[in-house]
């Protein structure tokens, strides 16, 4: 039987989004909302693996970009999935068969159910990225060496651009450029293959399994541990959030917060970098989990994770890493999203041997 | 004059209690009552204000009384009394993916809705149009959708109010005097969450008018010719007119009153106030005399907002709590709630509760018998599972700044021990177990306005922008009843807003006065 992501995933998807989304990706509030609704117009949305897709079928690799104070007050318009297809299907001679999630993390990992729903399309099961990252060339595809061309965005008003790049930077600051011209916000495809192309440049299963991290938790008796658990993810440190420095440079909201152990963990300290993610992790001057494996504050008692944004004095955390895809830790993908990627002169250290 | 203008009544329903106060011109209590609040919240309220008139030698010489009340919560959370409302968004093309109203509940949306459009307007984050007005369209929903009320929410209004001013004479010119809300009055950032408190506020006309009415009958039948007012979210009053127009804004007025009477009677501007009821302790922050103000999301009756409300922690721990339900992290404690007074065991019941232990921790001399002996090393343990309780609580809302004192107010303050780590000392002013009632009544009228602008070049440009927000909120505080002589501002933010293109801020300035006419 084919699986299907009903009104009833949503919330589990969005909660487990949330937690890959390692801090940031965005709110998915408002993505559930329109994902429910979505799905309550135009039909539940099949999910589908690699393997039953036609090699030959297109694959439509979708994503929000832009500045989230934008996309919270100047919501999408329903359209633009529609104007971005029809615009691949001039392009390429035949629709897409697929819609897929350029970044599972956050509210793009919850933001495909609407599209896939609206195109009558299935969602494929597989991301680029297995969690989240600020920038566009930041995806499995780049890693496997393909190249981003064409890219297509439609923004709210009905503006339909078509991108040729000649990399994943250039698609980059092109797009950043036709984003701000558009208002800040705007939907976009980049990737476009086929299901036989994107076979050696998808994460997989990160839809499914963002379902299984939010079931996991929700109403579970201990939803902490179900969460380490779920993800097979070290537990960094229980504590208080003690001190939050934010910074805003170059248009990344940058900080350090520090957590103060408490319970067992009392007289621990671990500090967390973030840039929009958390990034690394350190204890005692040593590194305990760092990009591009995952790094997640969450509530200590329900498990929900906490965007960098919503980080206050006094929370009661829990930081969690577990390791990205393997992906993430060839050459050429810590090259794209290692630490040296965000500025950090540091090697990339599996967190399975470096974590408590 | 001087006598006649001596007193003043303040009311504050709660959830428990209706309290009701007198002061007199010099801000002292006169006069003090609790009643139960009953279920259509008018009957506690009156007798209550019967009770306080009762205790005063004449009732004439109140000038004004000010109120507090849970109407509108309850009319959201019951779904009772509320207006139809003809939701009108400007928008389109954009924000179609998520229509007016997608995330209510079922229950509340029949109850409000009687239509929703999303027409062509709006502006984007640099001020250009999304698309421009579209009149017609707007016309032709008003005369298709019957209502007593309509919201507007335009995309950016809050940098922008024009488009939501124009709207605003079209229902006039094609309705007449149907009220009209508009979203950037009420609510700041974030389309969907302003739109929610803009079509409450639209819903809650109908309430308004009821609870004024009610009121004004109630001060008439007993000959008060008296000015009323309602409380706000924010620890300020408004004019019995201009809560007439935000009725949305009474909501969360409780827990402001109650700082706000915790800084008045204890005569600290900067404090912890921990307010002890029967079931919960709420915990807020006083800074300059005001409530410290959260800017998360606020659901109320199962929808999010995001009007601004007093950032209060509210822990289950009160008088009523059942002391073999404390200490377990997964489980919040039960209380006994009003119950309290036949139930506790000084009370002559036979459930522990807080009040016991803090009775036989010789924190208070409550009940009508001795705390039993044999349980006494229950109870002993329990005011130390609250302690620790109270003190991790302290310790969040104070934002670890140690130096703070502690204001302990509520019916059931007595629970709080005199020593509390992190707090410089606690403080135990006279009435404190009145002190939401006391808060409504001492309380200055308010506005606010909060609005986004490109960053300044230079410190001209940037005076002139702080200058005219600051005009703004001064005038919606007169609006609000006070005096324009003795307006001042009490708070002013500036917020940059990252990851735009063009720098902007978010400006957000409260200014606060005296009641007019006030001595």
């Amino acid at each position: 039987m084919m699986a299907r992501i009903t009104m009833d995933d949503v919330g589990a998807l969005a909660r487990g989004c949330a937690v890959l989304g390692t801090g940031g990706g965005g709110d998915v509030r408002t993505a559930a909302i329109a994902a429910r609704r979505t799905i309550s117009a135009y039909g539940e949305v099949p999910l589908v693996s690699l393997e039953e897709l036609d090699p030959d079928a297109l694959v439509l690799p979708l994503s929000g970009i832009g500045a989230p104070t934008v996309s919270h007050e100047m919501i999408a318009a329903a359209e633009e999935p529609v104007r971005i297809r029809d615009e691949v299907e001039r392009v390429f001679g035949r629709p897409p068969a697929a819609v897929m999630s350029s970044e599972i993390g956050g509210a793009n990992g919850v933001a495909p159910v609407a599209w896939a729903a609206r195109l009558g399309l299935p969602l494929l099961d597989a991301d680029a990225m297995g969690r989240a990252f600020p920038e566009v060339q930041m995806v499995s595809m780049n890693v496997a060496g393909i190249p981003p061309t064409p890219v297509v965005m439609a923004d709210a008003v009905g503006n339909v651009v078509t991108i040729r790049p000649v990399d994943g930077v250039w698609s980059e600051r092109i797009a950043r450029a036709v984003c701000v011209a558009a208002g800040s916000s705007a939907l976009m495809a980049d990737y476009i293959l086929t299901a036989g192309e994107l076979a050696r440049g998808v994460i997989r299963g990160t839809v499914r399994r963002a379902i299984g991290i939010g079931r996991a938790t929700q109403g579970a008796r201990d939803p902490l541990a179900a969460l380490i658990a779920e993800l097979g993810a070290a537990r960094l440190i229980t504590g208080k959030l003690t001190e939050l420095e934010r910074r805003t440079t170059g248009g990344f909201a940058r900080g350090t917060v520090v957590i103060e152990g408490t319970g067992e963990d009392r007289g621990r300290r671990l500090t967390v970098e973030i840039q929009n993610e958390n990034l690394v992790a350190i204890e005692n001057d040593r590194v305990r989990a760092i990009v591009p494996d995952l790094i997640t504050i969450v509530d200590t008692l329900t498990a929900s994770a906490i965007q960098t944004e919503n980080l206050r004095y006094g929370q009661r955390v829990t930081v969690i890493a577990w390791p990205c895809d393997p992906l993430w830790r060839t050459p050429e993908g810590l090259k794209i999203a290692g630490p040296r990627a965000f500025g950090y002169d540091l090697d990339h250290l599996p967190v399975e041997t470096i974590a408590p | 004059m001087s006598e006649r203008a001596a007193l003043r009544v303040g009311i504050d329903v709660g959830g428990t209690n209706t309290d009701a106060v007198v002061l007199d011109a010099a801000g002292r209590v006169v006069a003090k009552v609790k009643r139960p609040t009953t279920p259509d919240v008018t009957g506690g309220l009156c007798a209550a204000l019967d009770a306080v008139l009762a205790a005063i030698p004449d009732p004439r010489q109140v000038t004004r009384v000010m109120l507090g009340t849970t109407h509108a919560t309850n009319a959201i959370l019951e779904r009772r009394s509320l207006g139809r409302v003809a939701v009108l968004r400007l928008g389109a093309p954009a924000t179609t993916s998520v229509p007016p109203l997608s995330d209510w509940p079922e229950d509340l949306r029949a109850a409000v809705v009687a239509g929703t459009a999303i027409v062509r307007g709006g502006r984007f984050v640099d001020g250009r149009e999304i698309a421009p007005l579209d009149e017609d369209a707007i016309r032709r929903f008003l005369a298709e959708t019957p209502a007593d009320a309509v919201a507007v929410t335009g995309v950016f209004s809050p940098a922008g109010a024009d488009q939501e001013l124009r709207v605003r004479e079209i229902v006039r010119e094609e309705l007449g005097d149907v009220p009209v809300s508009l979203s950037h009055e009420i609510g700041t950032l974030g389309l969907l969450e302003r739109e929610n408190a803009t079509v409450l506020n639209a819903a809650l006309y109908g309430v308004a008018r009821e609870v004024t009415a009610a009121l004004e009958a109630a001060l008439a039948a007993r000959g008060l010719a008296v000015e009323t007012f309602f409380a706000q979210n924010d620890g300020t009053l408004m004019s019995v007119e201009y809560a007439a127009r935000y009725p949305v804004l009474t909501i969360g007025s409780g827990p402001a009153n109650s700082l706000r009477g915790a800084a008045h009677l204890s005569g600290v501007a900067d404090a912890i106030v921990a307010d002890v009821g029967g079931t919960s302790t709420d915990l807020g922050v006083l800074v300059a005399g005001f409530p410290r103000e959260s800017s998360a999301a606020v659901e109320i009756g199962g929808v999010t907002t995001n009007f601004r409300m007093p950032d209060i922690l509210s822990i289950a721990l009160g008088g009523g709590t059942i002391i073999d339900t404390l200490g377990d992290p997964r489980e919040a404690p039960r209380s006994v709630g009003y119950r309290v007074a036949t139930e506790a065991l000084v009370f002559g019941g036979s459930t522990p509760t807080m009040t016991d232990a803090a009775v036989a921790a010789g924190r208070g001399s409550v009940g009508t018998r001795p705390v039993p002996a044999e349980a006494r090393d229950r109870l002993t343990a329990a005011v130390r599972v609250a302690d620790e309780l109270i003190a991790d609580a302290v310790d969040r809302v104070s934002l670890g700044k140690a130096d703070l004192p502690l204001v302990a107010v509520g019916g059931a303050a007595f629970l709080l021990p005199d020593r509390i780590p992190g707090v410089r000392e606690v403080l135990r002013p006279a009435h404190s177990e009145v002190a939401n009632a006391v808060g409504a009544a001492i309380a200055l009228a308010g506005g606010r306005f909060e609005t986004i602008v490109p960053a300044a070049r230079d410190a001209a440009e940037r005076a002139a922008s702080l200058e005219s927000a600051k005009e703004e909120a001064a005038a919606r505080a007169v609006a609000a009843g006070a005096d324009p002589a003795s307006v001042r501002i009490v708070e002013l933010s500036e917020i940059p807003l990252s990851y735009l293109p063009e720098p902007a801020v978010r400006l957000h300035v409260k200014a606060a006065g005296p009641l007019a006419g006030m001595p």
